[in-house]
């Protein structure tokens, strides 16, 4: 058998929407049906299907539900990341517009596969720890941070999620002692986290003059500061 | 009080309103009352309302309706972007517009800028007044 082209364009250009430049009969001709009918004797060559392997017996089956049971209909779709927004690239930086660190000024890591932000602050700068942030509650500002030294691979959702609290029955007495819900330290483990990936970060910023006091002021808008109008 | 600015044929004026805002342009042709044909040297040569306009103090040197080239060489001549940038008008709005590109990092930038500039003045004020101050204990 010859290869295929490597590009399988038909010979029908066409002219306008739905009208092709060549008749059936036309057609017929230029793609050479003539020839391959003449090449096997006035027939255009049939070829027989393949035997398919034989099916096993089935069984009927033993039990017939009284009622139709309705089977869901499968969804094999998956979730994409958010589309992030182009301004919005690793190490740039961002501000945070709700929540507890409303204002701050705050260093874009990479997008988790939630679609989330991973954001630090850095901790030591302004107090913003790792920290997930939504796409939708934050400005990106076009300056940016060289992140080339910062693995961050290890950071995935997962690392994020609170831990299940685990239901222990409670007695009558201790039921209105809420304040024994043991608070919960962050672990030492978290915090060594937050210092490798903020030593990398602090000299890229400590380079720049005045950036270091930039990322630990808020944010706010002026009298005469018009959102619409600002370049961030 | 006499006008100063007329509209003549090698009047420069600001355009204030529409597609070409905020670019110079050339008064080359009167076309009737409220009407001028305009021309600049990366533009199309076409009429404006006068309202469109608002004079400068440049004025250059042109016949009427000159071609291309010779625009350009008559505002080369009489050096129209050195004036006008070099004129209060013109450098108000190289501010404004040098203003209105800050980013955020830059605005933080300039507010230290402004503290600081503030801080010397402060400062030299209060050497000031303690100088005031002894020499009125004195006299």
């Amino acid at each position: 058998m010859a290869a295929k082209k490597a590009s399988l364009t038909s010979r029908n250009p066409e002219l306008i929407r739905g009208i092709r430049k060549y008749s059936r009969s036309k057609m017929y001709h230029k793609r050479g049906i003539w020839a391959i009918k003449a090449k096997h004797g006035g027939v255009f060559p049939r070829h027989e299907p393949k035997a398919a392997p034989p099916k096993p017996a089935e069984k009927p089956p033993k039990f017939y539900p009284a009622d139709d049971v309705k089977t869901p209909i499968p969804n094999h779709r998956k979730h994409k990341p958010t589309k992030l927004r182009p301004s919005i690239t690793p190490g740039t930086v961002l501000i945070l517009l709700a929540g507890r660190f409303m204002g701050k000024r705050v260093v874009f890591l990479k997008q988790l596969p939630s679609g989330l932000l991973l954001v630090t602050g850095p901790f030591k700068i302004n107090g913003v720890p790792l920290r997930r942030v939504n796409q939708a509650y934050v400005i990106g500002t076009s300056t940016k941070i060289d992140i080339s030294g910062v693995d961050v691979e290890k950071f995935d959702d997962k690392y994020f999620t609170k831990e299940k609290k685990k239901k222990t029955k409670k007695s009558e007495g201790e039921f209105f002692d809420t304040e024994k819900e043991a608070t919960k330290a962050l672990p030492q483990e978290k915090k060594d986290d937050q210092k490798t990936v903020d030593a990398q970060l602090i000299k890229a910023i400590e380079a720049v003059p005045d950036l270091k006091a930039y990322l630990g002021a808020r944010f706010s808008l002026r009298a005469g500061m018009k959102p619409h109008e600002l370049v961030f | 009080m006499p006008f100063k600015r007329y509209v003549e044929i090698g009047r420069v004026a600001l355009v204030n309103y529409g597609k070409d805002y905020g670019t110079l342009v050339v008064i080359v042709d009167v076309v009737d009352q409220n009407r001028a044909l305009v021309d600049a040297p990366d533009m199309v040569r076409g009429q404006m309302n006068f309202k469109r306009l608002s004079l400068t103090d440049i004025k250059i040197d042109i016949p009427r309706l000159p071609k291309k080239k010779s625009l350009i060489a008559a505002m080369e001549a009489a050096d129209v972007k050195n004036k006008w940038e070099n004129s209060s008008w013109g450098r108000k709005l190289i501010v404004q517009k040098r203003r209105a590109a800050l980013n955020d990092f830059d605005r933080f930038k300039v507010m230290l800028a402004r503290i600081k500039r503030g801080g010397a003045i402060q400062q030299e004020l209060a050497k000031l007044k303690k100088q005031d101050a002894s020499r009125g204990l004195m006299s």
